[in-house]
């Protein structure tokens, strides 16, 4: 199991594992990520697929930056969070993985989590001047009034913020 | 390339709305005479923030919102979707359903394909074989009609199995398909393939190694064109597809002609399992295309206008919607265009906490200004075709 050999070779890297449904899933500490990720490269983990957020509203690490990686050899897959405090950075892949350049430049625009070392990290769904990250809980679901760059979150009635309420 | 230094760079905006980038998306072109110096791709044109709104709406009724993620394939979508909701519930659909998933699925892989060859030739300048395609397209459709009631945003799946079951008029209509199409790709590629006008716009346009494809997270017909025979289909079968017989076939070079050729030979190869599909719905004869758990799927009208139970879960189901474990789930099903993923964080209740859609050409696009930088602008146009951009999934 390759989570096994990681314990193995970074003993304490891995703060929390679980299998939900066979989807194998750790959760990493930041500091320790990159080394993580090396170690996983080294083990044919190569086709990193996909780079995301979970914003959980939590005070101490606000998001969860969630990456998702296929190995072609064996199709085995991989799934690692780092929790993420809200203002704090995350390492980018962006040097190693080709494909981390626009998923982390989304992650940035709809949650606002900016990504160190990124070569160019702007928006790319939504336009430059646009008010907050969209996909964060505190941000309504009607988007406010996009004109107006301050008060995201008070212009609008609570009501709308929901489709099934 | 070095850029000139007396500045003469000329900007060609391609697009957002250009016949060539199917959909909206925006290109910036820095020209040196008619060399690419550099391309940047601007998108977000079509973005309907698909994700926030899943957040706020049940399961189920985020399944229109899959069909119009790609728009050339949406049973796949929905295919891909429910099968990942059907992970994070630990189900599975009944047999007949997962037949008939299987063959819309692979139905509209076909469809898929053809649009993506026929619409790359039109752009490149051959307008003949774009019309034969459409042919076979408009069939297609036609099943797609009798299947789902609707042509393009189908919504065909439910949680648990499909809206309703085939209509007896569809295995005629089928079978003159399977029996058509063959000759409409023979006659494309007798048009195409050894065709020297398309083989000098194509050969070793958007030629790409496999190292370099998987570094940019390449999924589909582009990986396996750049020589990886990566196909979840056989790689992580889901759906019974390790009991269909099909092969996958991998290009060479990665360039526009291997996609080509690599999308080709997925349409009969799909063919093929339709005609499997078709032998094992006569097979399996009548039976149920949903399972029959009414706190998960809606139970029939009848039993709804006659029994007590069945109008408490009915209400409940449309009121409150189905009762989720808690937990998070990636579902991947392998789409015309490469691995389409759901990633779906649940903390129970009748909305998913976070959805997130991992569309194929995403990364695809990604690569684009590597694909063309140092080519010629109507290279540009034959990459883009090649690679599959289909805007609504691009922008979600």
């Amino acid at each position: 199991m390759v989570i096994e050999r990681i314990e193995a070779q970074l003993p304490g890297a891995i703060l929390d594992r679980h299998a939900f449904r066979g989807d194998q899933t750790i959760v990493v500490e930041q500091a320790r990520f990159l080394q993580v990720v090396d170690c996983i490269f080294a083990e044919g983990f190569q086709l990193l697929l996909d780079v995301t957020a979970v914003d959980l509203e939590i005070p101490e690490f606000r998001f969860e930056v969630v990456y998702h990686w296929l190995n072609l050899v064996s199709q085995e897959r991989l799934r690692i969070k780092v929790p993420v405090a809200d203002g704090a950075s995350q390492p980018s892949l962006a040097g190693r993985f080709k494909s981390a350049d626009w998923a982390e430049r989304e992650v940035y625009d709809l949650f606002g989590i900016p990504f160190e070392g990124h070569p160019s990290l702007t928006r790319l769904l939504m336009w430059e001047d646009f008010p907050g990250h969209p996909l964060r809980k505190d941000f309504p679901l009607d988007g406010g009034d996009p004109f107006c760059s301050q008060d995201i979150g008070a212009s609008f009635a609570p009501e709308a913020r929901s489709l099934n309420a | 390339m070095e850029p000139r230094s007396d500045n003469t760079r000329m900007i060609v905006n391609m697009g957002p709305s250009h016949p060539v980038t199917h959909g909206t998306l925006h290109i910036v072109l820095e020209l040196e005479g008619e060399i690419i110096v550099k391309a940047t791709p601007n998108i977000g044109y079509l973005h309907r923030g698909v994700e926030k709104l899943g957040e706020h709406l049940t399961y189920q009724q985020f399944i229109p919102l899959t069909d119009r993620l790609n728009y050339c394939s949406s049973l796949m979508n929905n295919v891909g979707y429910t099968l990942a909701v059907e992970k994070l519930l630990d189900i599975q659909d009944p047999p007949r359903s997962q037949v008939l998933r299987v063959l819309c699925s692979e139905l509209a892989r076909i469809g898929d394909h053809l649009v993506c060859i026929g619409i790359n030739a039109v752009d490149i300048g051959a307008f003949t074989a774009f019309l034969y395609l459409f042919r076979e397209r408009e069939t297609i459709y036609d099943l797609f009609e009798m299947m789902a009631g609707q042509r393009l945003h189908s919504s065909f799946t439910r949680i648990g199995g499909l809206f309703r079951d085939i209509p007896p008029e569809f295995e005629p209509l089928c079978e003159q398909f399977l029996d058509s199409c063959p000759r409409t790709v023979d006659e494309m590629e007798s048009l195409l393939t050894h065709n020297p006008i398309w083989a000098d716009r194509t050969k070793g346009v958007g030629a790409i190694t496999a190292e370099n494809a998987v570094s940019w997270g390449y999924t589909g017909p582009c990986l396996r064109a750049a020589g990886v025979p990566q196909d979840l289909r056989k790689g992580q079968p889901y759906l019974g597809y390790d009991s269909y017989e099909f092969d996958i076939p991998v290009g060479t070079s990665g360039d526009i002609y291997d996609r080509y050729l690599v999308r080709t030979e997925e349409i009969r190869q799909s063919l093929r399992i339709v005609r499997q599909c078709l032998d094992r719905l006569r097979q399996i004869g009548p039976g149920p295309v949903i399972i029959e758990d009414y706190k998960i799927a809606l139970p029939p009208k009848e039993k709804v206008y006659t029994r007590m139970e069945s109008l408490i879960h009915h209400f409940k189901l449309i009121m409150h919607g189905i009762d989720m474990p808690v937990g998070e789930v990636y579902g991947a099903t392998e789409a015309a265009n490469g691995e389409l993923g759901f990633y779906i964080v649940s903390h129970g209740g009748k909305s998913p906490y976070r959805i997130h859609v991992r569309p194929p050409c995403y990364p695809i696009f990604n690569s684009f200004d590597e694909q063309v930088r140092g080519r010629i602008i109507a290279d540009a146009v034959a990459v883009l075709g090649g690679m599959n951009i289909i805007a609504g999934e691009l922008d979600r």
